[in-house]
């Protein structure tokens, strides 16, 4: 059983989507969820929806920004698990949430724990951040 | 989380309905944090007033009507849009209007229309050990690191929150167990050619940006009089390939007067030798493409000091860019060199002054398909690609003069190989 730490409460379920290494701000374009850095995998696919498992966030603090209009926009994923705790992204949510838009959870999880999550495969997640595999 | 009294207030809104939310949104990532309690701010620097779509506009408008105001001095990171030079931006009629809507937003907010990502250049220089809410990474990176004031890497939002609620989040930077190197990089023995050369700068932060992760580094054999401008770029470098809000320079930043001090006594937990091969590697992966073919120039990010100026003026020789060349600047750097009668000497050169944006933020670059740009900037070189569509080749200064005035890629690379 894998269990990620809650950084900002929610359920959520999706089709996991894993990358390395991300900056929301140069790497997703806001307007699509689409992934725009060339240098990474999934290079082209969007976001939404998915359940985004980023083993290590990085680069500008304008990716609260990003965050927020694909809140906005509709185009933001299912749910965010971190390698590593990051506020940036998370503001994002807690703005959009000041705003009245639909809000994300955010969680955090151990790099090794995100190596077992297998990219592609249908996940969901409870309140307690307890991740199951879903049969589809 | 402890909260004072005076915090409490705000939040129960005794000083109106922004400065409550804006007290919930520090508080709130204070909590994500795990920080205990505030800390009080002296200054903040603002990164949210660039445009990314209407929901960073409405957000600034929101503050506004709740009677939101800055109680901290707060300058301005860069807009989407040149103010000084309309038509240079060109984006559509109601991103534009969008766009401008946001700055207004954030000067009627209290904010300093500085609009620029080096404020520290601009007169905006927290003391030594002052704790600071700034944005934007590079601006981060140089405030820990070459001022030696306490911030975090503030994302977007809580910038204008800090500034207004007077707090943030006491966590990670604030705290002086987190601001210690653990990592300590040798580079005594690299070539004293290479370290004397302007271009080793943003190369060196592109790796440790890479290999550092979330420590703090130390680099040790560095010359003692680093400019602030090679500072600048290292940071920027390290800030855009990798999440670094502090690096220590040894017998130059403040905090690194020796190794037993800025490690905290402790011995380093690892220590690396730089090599030549390490940069040269650095060197050719802020490059996207390894073709001839070059149909713009863009230099300035960070925006450029006077001295950065000066120097590319003095390296042109009098000779016109043959290509399309952008200087993006700030306005405290406009000023100085109107003051000094360089604007002439600029335009002579056929150099496209961009003010209050740059290149990679806003659509300014001519829209060819396929097209590659020439930087001399570590953060240019990481963001031109996925921003912009242009390949991007990295070169010193010298090589960013040769090759405007010969209209065609020139590069020595011979420091490198």
């Amino acid at each position: 059983m894998i269990r990620a730490r809650v950084i900002l409460p929610g359920t959520a379920s999706g089709r996991a989507l894993k990358v390395a290494a991300l900056s929301f701000w140069g790497g997703v374009d806001p307007d699509t969820g689409a992934l725009t850095d060339p240098s990474i995998a999934h290079h082209g696919e969007r976001i939404g929806g998915r359940m985004l498992f980023v083993a290590e966030p990085r680069g500008s603090s304008s990716s609260s920004a990003v965050m927020l209009e694909l809140l906005r926009n509709g185009h933001a994923p299912a749910a965010i698990v971190l390698g590593r705790v990051d506020a940036i992204l998370g503001l994002g949510i807690v703005v959009a949430r000041e705003m009245g838009w639909p809000a994300i959870p955010l969680y955090e999880l151990d790099q090794r724990e995100m190596d077992r999550i297998e990219d592609g495969a249908e996940i969901g997640i409870d309140a307690e951040g307890q991740l199951s595999r879903l049969r589809t | 989380m402890q909260l004072t009294s005076d915090e409490r207030a705000a939040l129960d809104g005794r000083d109106g309905p922004a400065a409550a939310l804006a007290m919930r949104v520090v508080s709130e990532t204070a909590r994500m944090m795990g920080a205990e309690r505030l800390v009080s701010v002296e200054s903040a620097h603002i990164d949210g007033c660039l445009y990314h779509g209407d929901s960073g506009t409405l957000f600034a408008e929101r503050l506004v009507e709740g009677g939101g105001r800055t109680s901290v001095p707060a300058t301005l990171n860069v807009g989407a849009l040149d103010l000084l030079h309309a038509g240079r931006v060109k984006l559509d009629t109601r991103k534009a209007a969008m766009a401008r809507r946001m700055m207004d937003a954030y000067v009627a907010l209290g904010c300093q229309p500085t609009w620029t990502c080096a404020p520290y250049q601009a007169g905006h220089r927290p003391r030594t050990g002052a704790h600071v809410a700034w944005g934007e990474s590079n601006a981060v990176a140089f405030c820990n690191s070459v001022l030696g004031a306490r911030t975090e890497r503030y994302g977007d939002f809580l910038d204008i929150c800090a500034a207004i609620a007077a707090r943030a989040p006491d966590y990670g930077l604030h705290r002086d167990a987190n601001r210690h190197a653990t990592l300590l990089v040798q580079c005594g023995g690299l070539d004293p050619r290479l370290l004397a050369e302007d271009a080793l700068y943003p190369v060196l932060g592109a790796w440790l940006g890479r290999v550092a992760g979330g420590r703090v580094a130390a680099f040790a054999g560095l010359p003692r009089d680093t400019s602030e401008d090679r500072l600048k770029a290292l940071g920027a470098a390290a800030a855009s390939s990798g999440a670094i809000g502090l690096f220590h320079v040894v017998g130059v930043t403040p905090e690194a007067p020796d190794i037993a001090t800025v490690f905290g006594g402790a011995p380093p937990a690892e220590t690396i030798t730089l090599t030549g091969a390490m940069l040269r590697e650095s060197y050719d992966r802020l490059s996207t493409t390894s073709g001839a073919k070059l149909d713009a120039i863009a230099i300035g990010s960070p925006h450029l000091s006077l001295d950065e100026v000066r120097r590319l003026l003095t390296l042109l020789e009098g000779r016109r860019s043959r290509l399309p060349f952008y200087a993006c600047t700030g306005r405290h750097t406009l000023s100085a060199l109107e003051r000094e009668g360089l604007l002439g000497a600029l335009g002579d050169a056929n150099i496209t002054l961009v003010a209050d944006t740059c290149v990679v933020v806003a659509p300014i670059l001519p829209n060819i398909a396929g097209a590659t740009l020439l930087t001399n900037s570590g953060k240019f070189a990481h963001y031109t690609r996925p921003n912009t569509g242009y390949d991007v080749v990295f070169g010193s200064l010298s090589d960013v003069a040769e090759s405007a005035a010969a209209g065609r890629l020139v590069r020595d690379m011979s420091l490198w190989r």
